[in-house]
């Protein structure tokens, strides 16, 4: 082993090769100058310049989440760090890992307010899983190296790393990588066999079961979503997806009901409404799936497996607690079922899809494309016919465009739906989409955007045009800030305050200024067409479309409500019943 | 559940990591989920190991107290929570300064009440007495309680320190 003295900022890029990072997203600036200036005289690992350290974060993201690696990021001091915490929030709250390097003034000026300085670990600690600071050159390597351990074991999550500049041109030797086995934090991947038969038994004797998964099986790796496929088709049981989990199990399977949730499908709700054993598989029972929490699913057992045992408990009680990764999990569960011989109630199971089948010709996904205005989910519909076979990722920002999308694109396989799922963060789909291009050069990656959303990340519009990406940025453009519109129209009387934008830019003229193609589509008719030259072009392009701006998302568990109290059409909102409870949550 | 009304004071040792931010790490999840600290002790256990000990007394319903050690058992550099208060029998100490002003009878009385309860006198002018008492928190309110009317100026407490009885170590249970 040699015992060459190297600088902190020669140790960081050792370590990142060390890694298999080959693309790092970052922003330069004082602090930091020490790594840019190692980034500049090597060639293993791609910087990718974005225009704001938001958008370094997001991309990093769209990158760790279509190819299950860690993401990173570069930043300097201060501002940059700061300006990284919406992004840090949104993939700790979404458990992407992400290792987010931050530049900090030297070690002794730290605590003098120093140019560019702010407590970086004080700000992160809250919004990341784990976060260092590192003050001693010797101790840079093996920090490192836990950060990306730390950063996609157990539940996966963004750690900080926080450089000051002085150990960046300090010497020291370079240590690589520990087995996985030497880190201190391992959380347990295998479940407990006790546990597992009990869950197994537990799915054989339901009457009416029901798979209700979300992205813990996605982090688990592609292996748990083929596994949990082998396994929902052997029981023959149904199955719902939550918003992070969506691709984890074939849409296009029968066995499917959509989505479930404040947006999901009639037939998902009030399956999971009735059901009497419920299989929750790397989902977390948040809020927006739950509803009313006191009348959840009220007459079921629960199985929950998660690696993450505060997931377990927290917010509804379950009834087998399984902690472990989801594929370790589904193998031993799978192995169990075919040595117990386990054979799914076949007749109270076929009632219990005659019950489902009544609830799935509500068809509550219909809508009305008449000659005038666009609807805003045709566009959304018609993406996905139009793109069947080719291979599709899709990212979004956060409102209304985002629930359609979710609900009418259909994906088959995981890791190619990029959304903000916990954070709700507006402008996380434009920066994420360059993540995922990056990844996937000769991939279609279309940016599913509202014109609310799309405005506050723009910016990295730049990237795009830097990079040559050919980013399909599709914006349903209905004028208004359309989800804040519809909860003002369900629960605030219409009172429109603030959600209307003025003022909006060309947005055409506005891709033509990134030598971006410009389209847009304000009737009907023109729609097909428009997609079509938006996929068919090589360059990004930028597709304007005017919708329908009095159009609502539904279905919809209005907030405070439980999911058999679902309204359907905007014929339901007359007797929508918030109650007092239910308005002052979000 | 948000029913769920049993609201209980729970003991719990916690072994960290020694190293920046840790007890800032604990603190700031206990304010940043909403839970309570009644109170919160922390040292250096062992150097070699580069180890503290967190004692926290914590109150909520069995749910809460079940997410609370969940939340901490995650934090990368926690080693070991045990939740004292339903993991057997332990002793619990807490060690108070208090600082007394009273003349003539009551200074007499001070020092009686002083005696009743082990109390130490560890600094003394002619008007004044500092002692120092260790106990169960409980014993320490009564004696904390009863200098009240006697002339009670000044209180320090440490907070809980717990230990489990028997032989197991804190980082070898379980």
């Amino acid at each position: 082993m040699s015992t060459e003295q190297i600088t902190g900022a020669k140790i960081v890029l050792k370590s990142l090769n060390d890694q298999g990072v080959d693309v790092i997203f970052g922003y330069p600036g004082g602090a930091v100058l020490p790594l840019y200036d190692e980034i500049f005289s090597q060639n293993k690992v791609r910087h990718i310049l974005v225009r704001q350290e938001a958008g370094a974060v997001h991309a990093a993201e769209g990158y760790a989440r279509s190819t299950g690696k860690v993401g990173v990021v570069l930043v300097t001091s201060g501002p940059g760090a700061t300006n990284a915490v919406t992004g840090l929030t949104d993939a700790l709250m979404d458990s992407i890992p992400l290792v987010c390097l931050t530049g900090q003034v030297p070690t002794h000026l730290i605590g003098n307010d120093a140019f560019q300085e702010c407590d970086t670990t004080g700000i992160t600690r809250p919004c990341t899983k784990h976060n260092y600071l590192v003050k001693n050159v010797n101790d840079l390597a093996k920090t490192v190296h836990e950060a990306f351990h730390v950063a996609r074991s157990g539940r996966p999550g963004p750690v900080v790393i926080d450089l000051p500049k002085d150990v960046m041109m300090a010497r020291a030797e370079y240590l690589p990588p520990l087995r996985k086995e030497a880190f201190k934090y391992n959380p347990k991947r295998i479940p407990d066999a006790d546990l597992a038969n009990d869950a197994v038994k537990m799915i054989a004797s339901a009457k009416r079961p029901i798979f209700y998964c979300g992205g813990g099986v996605i982090n688990s790796g592609p292996g748990a979503s083929r596994l949990l496929t082998q396994f929902i088709r052997l029981t023959g049981y149904p199955c719902t997806l939550t918003l992070m989990g969506l691709g984890a199990f074939p849409a296009s399977d029968t066995q499917f009901l959509g989505m479930l949730g404040m947006h999901g499908t009639y037939e998902a709700n009030l399956a999971m409404h009735e059901c009497d054993v419920m299989i929750a598989i790397g989902a977390r029972f948040d809020d927006r799936i739950t509803g009313r929490l006191d009348s959840f699913s009220p007459n079921s057992r629960k199985i929950h497996i998660d690696i993450d045992p505060s997931s377990i408990n927290k917010n509804v009680n379950v009834d087998v607690p399984v902690v472990g990764d989801v594929e370790e999990t589904l193998k031993v569960m799978i192995d169990l079922w075919k040595r117990e011989k386990c054979k799914s109630d076949q007749k109270s199971l076929k009632q219990w899809w005659k019950k489902i089948d009544v609830w799935r010709s509500q068809n509550c996904l219909k809508f009305e494309q008449g000659k005038d205005k666009i609807k805003p989910q045709y566009p959304i519909k018609l993406l996905r016919t139009i793109t069947a076979g080719r291979e599709l990722f899709i990212t979004t920002e956060v409102g209304q465009h985002q629930m359609w999308a979710a609900q009418y694109l259909a994906f088959d396989k995981p890791n190619r739906w990029m959304t903000s799922g916990g954070l709700g963060t507006m402008g996380y789909g434009l920066p994420a989409a360059v993540g995922v291009q990056i990844a996937h050069p000769e991939a279609l990656v279309v940016d599913i955007s509202g014109e609310a959303s799309f405005l506050m990340n723009m910016q990295e519009l730049s990237t795009i045009g830097q990079y040559r990406l050919p980013i399909k940025i599709l914006i349903l453009n209905n004028f208004y800030m359309g989800m804040v519109r519809q909860w003002q129209e369900l629960m605030h009387g219409g009172r429109y305050a603030e959600s209307y934008m003025d003022s909006l830019p060309d947005f055409v003229k506005l891709a033509e200024t990134f030598n971006m193609v410009g389209l847009r589509a304000t009737k009907p008719t023109e729609i097909e067409k428009v997609l079509k030259e938006m996929i068919e072009t090589e360059a990004p392009v930028i597709c304007d479309i005017h919708v329908d701006p009095a159009e609502n998302c539904f279905p919809m568990i209005p907030s405070g409500a439980a999911h058999n109290e679902m309204l359907l059409s905007p014929a339901d909102q007359a007797v929508s019943n918030t109650s007092e409870e239910g308005m002052v949550l979000v | 559940m948000a029913t769920e009304k049993f609201i209980n004071r729970h003991t719990i040792s916690i072994l960290v990591e020694n190293e920046p931010g840790v007890l800032a790490r604990v603190v700031g999840l206990f304010s940043g989920r909403g839970y309570n600290i009644e109170s919160l002790t922390v040292a250096e256990t062992s150097q070699e190991n580069s180890l503290s000990r967190i004692t926290v007394v914590t109150a909520g319903t069995p749910m809460i107290i079940e997410q609370i050690k969940a939340q901490l058992d995650r934090l990368v550099p926690v080693y070991k929570v045990s939740d004292l208060t339903i993991e057997g029998p332990h002793v619990e100490r807490e060690l108070a300064l208090v600082k007394v002003v009273a003349t003539g009878e009551k200074r007499v009385e001070s020092l009686r009440i002083a005696d009743i309860f082990r109390a130490r006198a560890v600094d003394s002018t002619n008007e004044s007495f500092v002692f120092e008492i260790v106990g169960a928190t409980q014993k320490l309110d009564a004696f904390i309680e009863l200098m009240k009317p006697i002339g009670l100026v000044d209180i320090s407490r440490t907070g809980v320190v717990a230990i489990a009885r028997g032989i197991i170590p804190l980082s070898e249970e379980m």
